[in-house]
């Protein structure tokens, strides 16, 4: 008994060690006598995986990984993407003739067709094609077993940024949805570092503004340089490029919230790369179909019907001489032109906040109104439409940009505020973005502005 | 361990669950758990293939000889001492909500090191199989795993699956069954920790024991306290409090609010 008085107490950390060697220990004998090893057996993950995260591999092969599926995803959807909107709109004309036949008064007509069938019509041609594409592609890569080497080729630069590592697997699922990339935050276990993680998910280009960066990257850049590149591949990097400008917005505001108001120390985080397994390829395509592209697609179609209506009749609703959308438009012009944007253009981020789908469409009402929109059969068509209504190619960098950086939409930000139930925190995951949009769109516009008038002069 | 009951306990004996049985599936990030939860359900979600997908505790019905099981899909978690999110609602869930089998999920191909957590699992509960799975894949790279031998030596039962294919998903089926109805009777062979941590254990588990619900792990929450889990600590200090905090744990929103918490430099095992 003496002994054990003498002996020291035991302190938590010693039993800990005590405990987990003792099971370790354990585990060791049991496995001792339930595995053999049989030769050597072949096993490439080790090979593979020295390839996909050595210093000197692993950082190509991932922007090889990002441009390839952009680009499928770019030359994929341009032909479906035609065929719909020549179908649907073709459809429009049909249902004209049906009112027409019935009788029916020009506000009805204008509500529901030209305005909900039409904003239906867009998201469904502009949408549908590219998520259809890209959500397979992403799940493919998810499935292979890829994500978590990502993760840990890019958990040095988070680290540096002040954030944890995990924010890279918290960050690829915003390119599926904002929202999504919220809820897995959760697998970041310090609250600081959780926080950091929720706050910057929305640099991430979600499937909502994917087609959106497509259409503009193919009528803006992919058009302008058929000789150099081929329409395809310029506008896929275009892509690349906004996206990747996202991720390094996500790293400069990780690392200035970690050192201002979420102020710590990266903890440290044990992460497993799993072995590669062959994709059930089948599987993917149906699941990725039913479950994320169905799934975004019903949520985008819900709220266009609405936002077309309203949208239409904001375009009808005359005071004064001019229709509210136009005084709308007039009231944000100010602020648009220091953007690198226009009023109209304001306006539809705006109305465009329950789902970022739709902020294209709401904008081809705008321009169009008297209510309408032309019939758009091509992305020719849609260039034409914003080149006559006074866009560079400074303004589509400057909309990419917003669109890229500007607030989360309205279900992203229900997720923050179910993820947070903190009212300052919601409001800072929208004040946020906006504020970086506000400087990096202005700073845009105006050297864009500079350079443009030394060109000039 | 409070009194073996077979058929109906833990969370079935709850008015209005209509004593169907619970079964846990506990394991270790990616090993396929979530494959395995799947086909047990029949519900198709999808299962990436990324370490802490699982973060939400899942909820399914599986049917084997026309009777109901509720499966309940754990975080993976390399342990059960709570130092993160998912290790806290993993073993809270095992120790205190008592789902009448554990189905320990372990990746074949590095049995060992999931062997630890089955470890912890047969601490928590003796109701408990070992579901060696991704086996083909162990195959592949020249591993032979003994299951009978791995059985022998833990003292529970274990099944080689490979759950992608539903291969030996029958048998864990008719294994759980069997330590639902009691006629599968299991002698987990546990590890000991040396007679100073042992002491400690003892003397803890009687102070707990009556803090806490009938039926409650109470050594493995002696377990969590002695390596400084707070929750269980505080059940000592002032119990009506943490009583009030602790038990609705599971059920309570994932994310504490943050505040400007400096990060704690933790390594998990």
């Amino acid at each position: 008994m003496t002994e054990r008085t003498k002996a020291p107490p035991l302190t938590t950390a010693a039993i800990t060690d005590k405990l987990v060697g003792s099971l370790y220990r354990r585990a060791e004998e049991v496995a001792r006598a339930a595995v053999t090893r049989h030769g050597e057996g072949w096993d490439p993950t080790p090979a593979i995986d020295t390839l996909l995260t050595s210093r000197v591999t692993g950082l190509p092969i991932m922007l090889f990984a990002l441009a390839a599926v952009l680009w499928v995803t770019v030359v994929g959807a341009n032909y479906p993407s035609q065929v719909l909107t020549y179908l649907l709109f073709g459809l429009e004309e049909k249902l004209t003739l049906l009112f027409a036949a019935l009788g029916a008064p020009a506000w009805l007509h204008g509500v529901l067709v030209l305005g909900m069938y039409r904003g239906l019509a867009w998201v469904v041609s502009v949408m549908l094609p590219p998520m259809a594409i890209f959500f397979p592609c992403f799940t493919l890569l998810e499935d292979l077993g890829y994500l978590p080497r990502v993760a840990f080729n890019l958990d040095a630069v988070f680290k540096r940024s002040g954030a944890c590592g995990k924010q890279a697997l918290t960050m690829s699922m915003g390119f599926g949805c904002n929202a999504a990339g919220v809820i897995a935050c959760r697998i970041i276990d310090s609250p600081r570092e959780r926080m950091i993680a929720l706050l910057t998910n929305n640099f991430t280009v979600c499937n909502g503004r994917f087609p959106t960066l497509i259409a503009l990257s193919t009528v803006f850049v992919g058009e302008g340089t058929k000789q150099v590149l081929g329409p395809g591949l310029a506008a896929s990097l275009a892509v690349v490029g906004i996206v990747l400008t996202g991720v390094a917005v996500t790293f400069a505001v990780s690392w200035l919230l970690s050192r201002t108001l979420l102020r710590g120390v990266p903890s440290f985080f044990a992460l497993e790369l799993p072995p590669f397994r062959r994709p059930r390829v089948g599987q993917v395509l149906v699941r990725s179909l039913l479950d994320r592209t169905l799934f975004v697609l019903t949520r985008a179609v819900l709220v266009a019907a609405p936002a077309g209506a309203l949208v239409w009749g904001l375009a009808n609703t005359p005071v004064g001489g001019h229709s509210l959308l136009v005084h709308l438009a007039s009231f944000l012009e100010p602020a648009g032109r220091l953007l690198g944007l226009d009023g109209f253009i304001l306006t539809a981020f705006i109305l465009g906040l329950p789902a970022n789908e739709i902020v294209l469409p709401i904008l081809l009402m705008s321009y169009l109104s008297g209510g309408t929109m032309v019939e758009a059969e091509s992305l020719q068509t849609l260039g034409g439409v914003l080149v006559a209504n006074g866009w560079t190619r400074l303004t589509a960098l400057c909309f990419m940009l917003f669109s890229l950086l500007h607030w989360p939409c309205a279900t992203t930000i229900l997720t923050v505020w179910n993820e947070t139930r903190d009212r300052r925190w919601t409001l800072a995951a929208v004040l946020l973005p906006t504020a970086v949009a506000v400087v990096v769109c202005s700073a845009v516009a105006h050297a864009g502005g500079v350079l443009a008038a030394l060109a000039a002069g | 361990m409070g009194p073996e009951r077979p058929g109906c306990g833990g969370l079935s004996a709850r008015p209005g669950a209509g004593c169907r049985p619970v079964v846990a599936l506990a394991g270790n990030p990616n090993t396929g758990k979530s494959t395995l939860f799947n086909v047990l359900t029949g519900l198709n979600q999808h299962t990436g293939n990324w370490p802490g997908k699982t973060v939400l505790v899942a909820q399914g019905v599986a049917r084997h000889r026309g009777r109901p099981y509720t499966i309940i899909d754990l975080p993976g978690t390399y342990s059960l001492l709570a130092s993160s999110l998912e290790e806290q609602v993993a073993s809270d869930f095992l120790c205190l909500q008592r789902p009448d089998v554990t189905v320990v999920v372990a990746d074949a191909t590095c049995l060992e090191r999931n062997l630890n957590l089955a470890l912890q699992v047969v601490e928590v509960t003796d109701k408990v199989v070992v579901c060696v799975n991704l086996i083909d894949e162990a195959e592949r790279r020249g591993y032979a795993v003994d299951v009978r031998a791995l059985a022998d030596e833990l003292g529970v039962p274990a099944v080689a699956t490979v759950a992608r294919e539903g291969r030996g998903v029958a048998e864990l089926l008719d294994v759980i069954e069997g330590l639902v109805d009691g006629t599968i009777v299991t002698r987990p062979r546990r590890a000991t920790y040396g007679p100073e941590v042992e002491r400690a254990l003892e003397r803890l588990e009687s102070r707990l024991a009556g803090r806490l619900p009938p039926g409650a792990a109470v050594r493995w929450l002696a377990a969590r306290a002695l390596c400084g889990d707070q929750s269980v600590l505080r059940l000592l200090s002032d119990p009506e409090e943490a009583v009030a905090t602790f038990l609705p744990r599971t059920a309570r929103g994932p994310l504490a609010k943050a505040e400007n918490v400096p990060a704690e430099g933790r390594a998990s095992s």
